[in-house]
């Protein structure tokens, strides 16, 4: 908690659950997953360099159940933060701030990144499983 | 000295303290790197997932000698830097409004950009390694 005695602004909980809100929310949720998933290129970089037994035993580490669930965890969260990034980046550009436009274009975030990880995944699964 | 006026006094703006803090210093430079970082990814990560989907059942030859091509080391080592660079002014943010304990904040706002160094500085050292080696 804030170490301080100045009033604090009104906090998430007194708001009503909007689709805005909801974008806003898990752009940074994704961010962060994003962020932590950046180990998965080290590991991949490192493993690669680091010889053919290695480069081996990072795929059956990626292509375990566990490797498969995160990999699609992060898959996903990488389209939603690229698809609502490019968002940001129109809206920055000073685009789209009408009430219905900024709630339009939060579900097309969100159609976009499933769309893309449904597309991802069929490929994946066409060509005979990951990894 | 009552209450209400301890409390008056908190409200007051501490101009004193703030002073050198906040973004008097750096003005929109952490915003706008932000936003270039951004365009980048945009470009380098649909590269990066179409790169890696092309690899999805290679062998490590496959994936050694497609990494050692110029073009892919390059953006590779473009990838990386840039994710890193850009993940660490998103956390920086994250930590700067959620972690109110001034000493917390700082130690995690150097070990967020130490741990982006060290594995910016990995990925690249791993694809020189792959890049340079025949």
């Amino acid at each position: 908690m804030a170490d301080t005695q100045r009033p604090l602004s009104p906090h998430l909980q007194i708001y009503k659950r909007q689709v805005q809100m909801m974008t806003s929310i898990v752009h940074r949720a994704t961010g962060i997953a994003l962020a932590v998933g950046s180990v998965l290129v080290v590991g991949g970089l490192l493993h690669l360099a680091a010889g053919e037994d290695s480069f081996n035993q990072f795929k059956s580490i990626i292509g375990s159940p566990v490797g498969m669930v995160l990999l699609f965890g992060w898959s996903w969260a990488l389209f939603y933060h690229l698809c609502n990034g490019i968002r940001h980046l129109i809206q920055d550009a000073g685009a789209g701030y009408a009430i219905p436009q900024f709630v339009r274009s939060s579900w097309l975030s969100v159609a976009g990144s499933i769309v893309l990880t449904v597309l991802v995944w069929a490929y994946v699964l066409m060509a005979g499983g990951a990894a | 000295m009552s209450t209400k006026d301890t409390v008056m006094k908190d409200r007051r703006n501490p101009l004193k303290t703030a002073l050198g803090l906040g973004s008097s210093q750096s003005g929109v430079g952490h915003w706008w790197t932000q936003r270039v970082t951004a365009a980048a990814l945009v470009l380098l990560g649909v590269w990066f997932v179409a790169t890696v989907l092309c690899l999805l059942h290679a062998d490590y030859a496959t994936a050694h000698a497609a990494v050692a091509k110029p073009w892919n080391a390059l953006l590779l080592i473009a990838f990386v830097l840039t994710m890193f660079w850009h993940a660490v002014l998103g956390l920086q943010v994250v930590i700067e409004d959620y972690v109110h304990t001034r000493w917390k904040e700082v130690v995690l706002l150097v070990a967020i950009k130490f741990l982006a160094v060290l594995g910016a500085l990995a990925c690249v050292l791993a694809v020189l390694r792959i890049a340079l080696t025949p």
